[in-house]
């Protein structure tokens, strides 16, 4: 008998039996469902990660250059901490030989900031990360403005007065005024605001348009950092191998600066959106190692479910298998056909699963912050793991059935 | 199951040529659903040797055996024995469907021996559709589609009425007649006296080996 006969036999029995066919599969259906659902989520949650929180926080193709890490990674030793804390600072004449190391094409700014309470005439007082920042720095962030214009080169090397804010702090002090041209006070200088910065949007529901940027010579350089320091050099190469390349450039040159023998390990950070990831990854092993133990509970209780309605069918078709044999039906035609039939109806059962989780996970999508994105794969994966607790479930069953006797088997009373 | 052998046969010297219309008769423990296992292949002796058109049936495997039901044996039972939930032309496919012939194939064979026994109208019913001799027809047919060297009846009247049981042995007759070879298990004598030669069982011997008219005069039909 060939496969595709054994599916449309397999076929006819679970349709005339629905209801049954309905709870035999119960479990693989429950457990594929949580399965890609699962799956769905660290999928999307991981997309969220890689393209847009990283993406936004840092630049692609950037790292910077700072003496400790920003971005904090699970679990530092305390150790680590230490060893963070004892490190020097990045020297505002760090800059220019690190700059010079570079090849050309690579965009390069410094960077510094502080939280200072920033004045305006029409709103509240308010706390603000407030930023100083060098020339190539908007184009690194690839970052425009919605209104007015971006810090123009003689104002970075007059160090003027003027501002770039963020969205909200544009609505926060300015409420339905137009900010441009009008001014705010940071420790009782005035600095003229130039542009409205386009709006970032939010990441796990921090905004990203609570910011104020000044040039790096402009008197907002005092409260920012202490004399002669700032926070990082953020660093752009024109694609992954240009980045890499002005990592080693700038760590040669950091190296020497601070004459670190070659046994002595770097004692400050290049940090790439790699090293963001790296928190994320982990976090993400555990989630799918979760995603993956718990729907396997529910795969093996269905399998054993499965298992047993199938002794049953083939104690309750024990006539049938004897006819079929007495016809000239060999062992492995009829244990074909009990776990062809098993397989199908387990495969049935994981396609609702898997329709039911990608249900599911886009009704998380949209009931909570939690992101999903349906993974090709894991439909594949949900049915393929169906078919096989289907087969390994019909094991059993369908040897029984392929052993019967005939003679016996025809015997028995329906 | 028990411990108890029980020797159902006891040395039988049986042969039965092609074309032959053969009735095997005895009460029941002389051993002839045991002889009908084993000519039909459902069963292999523990002593002895049984030949079926040329091959040696007796040492065959499992496999070997469905195998050689599939292609040599038609079998028809006291209970019919079809498959409930398929249709008349579905159950006549079944042999087809072991020994592995095209769909098209099937369903035209199928559809001629269903003709043969005069189905041709009920082809879509299932057995609870039909009536005793209706089924027992469809058992014909589904025995002799696949051209068996033998038809195989087990009680074939068992279960039916006797004007059924004349039309059933009205059908063997003529396939007798057309050059099937027949043998038929029976306890009734009138019904084995239909056969052209009557082999009748005791105690898991051979007691006669008539023609039908011997048997008819002995038993006085």
């Amino acid at each position: 008998m060939s496969f595709l006969q054994s599916v449309a036999l397999a076929w006819d029995t679970i349709r005339v039996q629905k209801l049954k066919s309905f709870f035999t599969v119960l479990g693989v259906t429950i457990g594929v469902t949580f399965l890609i659902a699962v799956v769905s989520i660290v999928g999307g949650m991981s997309r969220y990660m890689e393209d847009d929180l990283v993406g936004k926080l840092i630049a692609v193709n950037s790292f910077s250059l700072r003496s400790r890490p920003d971005f904090q990674i699970g679990d530092a030793t305390q150790a680590q901490r230490n060893e963070w804390r004892r490190r020097p600072r990045i020297l505002v004449s760090d800059v220019p030989p690190v700059a010079a190391a570079l090849a050309p094409g690579v965009l390069w700014s410094t960077e510094s900031g502080s939280n200072l309470q920033v004045e305006s005439a029409y709103g509240r007082p308010r706390s603000t990360q407030c930023s100083t920042i060098s020339n190539d720095w908007f184009a690194i962030k690839k970052m425009g403005v919605s209104q007015g214009r971006l810090i123009s080169p003689q104002e970075y090397a007059n160090g003027a007065p003027v501002v770039v804010i963020g969205q909200d702090v544009a609505d926060h002090f300015f409420p339905n005024l137009n900010p441009v041209g009008r001014e705010v006070r940071i420790q009782d200088i005035p600095y003229t605001v130039i542009g409205v910065a386009e709006k970032q949007g939010s990441v796990f529901g921090q905004s990203l348009d609570k910011f104020l940027l000044a040039p790096e010579k402009s008197p907002l350089n005092r409260w920012v950092n202490p004399h002669g320091v700032i926070d990082a050099m953020v660093i752009q190469g024109p694609d992954d191998a240009g980045m890499r390349e002005a990592m080693e450039a700038a760590r040669g040159v950091m190296r020497a600066r601070r004459h670190l023998h070659p046994s002595q390990p770097d004692n400050f950070e290049l940090e790439t959106s790699d090293s963001a990831l790296e928190f994320w990854n982990k976090l993400k092993g555990y989630l799918v190692m979760a995603g993956i133990a718990l729907p396997t509970v529910g795969l093996v209780v269905g399998a054993i479910v499965i298992m047993n309605i199938m002794l049953v069918a083939v104690s309750e078709r024990t006539r049938e298998i004897g006819i079929r044999k007495s016809l000239g039906a060999r062992r492995k035609d009829i244990l074909n056909q009990f776990m062809v039939e098993s397989a199908t109806l387990s495969t049935l059962g994981a396609a609702v699963g898997v329709a039911l989780g990608i249900a599911f996970a886009k009704i998380i999508a949209a009931l909570s912050p939690l992101p999903a994105a349906v993974e090709v794969w894991s439909i594949f994966l949900g049915v393929g793991v169906g078919a096989g607790v289907g087969m390994i479930a019909g094991i059993y069953p369908a040897s029984r059935a392929a052993l019967l006797d005939p003679i016996a088997a025809m015997r028995q009373e329906t | 199951m028990g411990g108890e052998v029980v020797r159902a046969l006891r040395g039988i010297d049986l042969a039965i040529a092609r074309n032959e219309y053969v009735a095997i008769m005895g009460p029941s423990g002389s051993g002839k659903s045991t002889l009908m296992n084993i000519i039909g292949c459902l069963d292999t002796p523990n002593a002895g040797e049984y030949w079926l058109n040329g091959q040696m049936v007796s040492t065959m495997s499992d496999d070997q055996l469905a195998r050689v039901r599939n292609k040599e044996i038609g079998f028809v039972f006291q209970t019919f024995n079809l498959l409930p939930r398929a249709t008349a032309l579905h159950n006549v496919e079944l042999p087809l469907v072991y020994a592995g012939m095209s769909s098209d194939e099937r369903k035209r064979r199928a559809k001629e021996a269903l003709t043969k026994v005069q189905l041709d109208n009920r082809m879509d019913h299932r057995p609870n559709e039909l009536s005793g001799g209706q089924r027992q027809r469809v058992a014909i047919a589904r025995a002799l589609v696949n051209n068996p060297s033998m038809l195989l009846a087990d009680e074939p009247t068992g279960n039916l009425d006797s004007a059924t049981s004349e039309e059933i042995m009205r059908v063997f007759e003529n396939l007798a007649d057309t050059g099937q070879t027949v043998v038929m298990v029976t306890h009734e004598p009138d019904i084995a006296a239909h056969a052209r030669r009557v082999v009748v069982l005791r105690d898991g011997l051979i007691s006669t080996d008539d023609t039908r008219e011997a048997f008819a005069a002995r038993h006085g039909l």
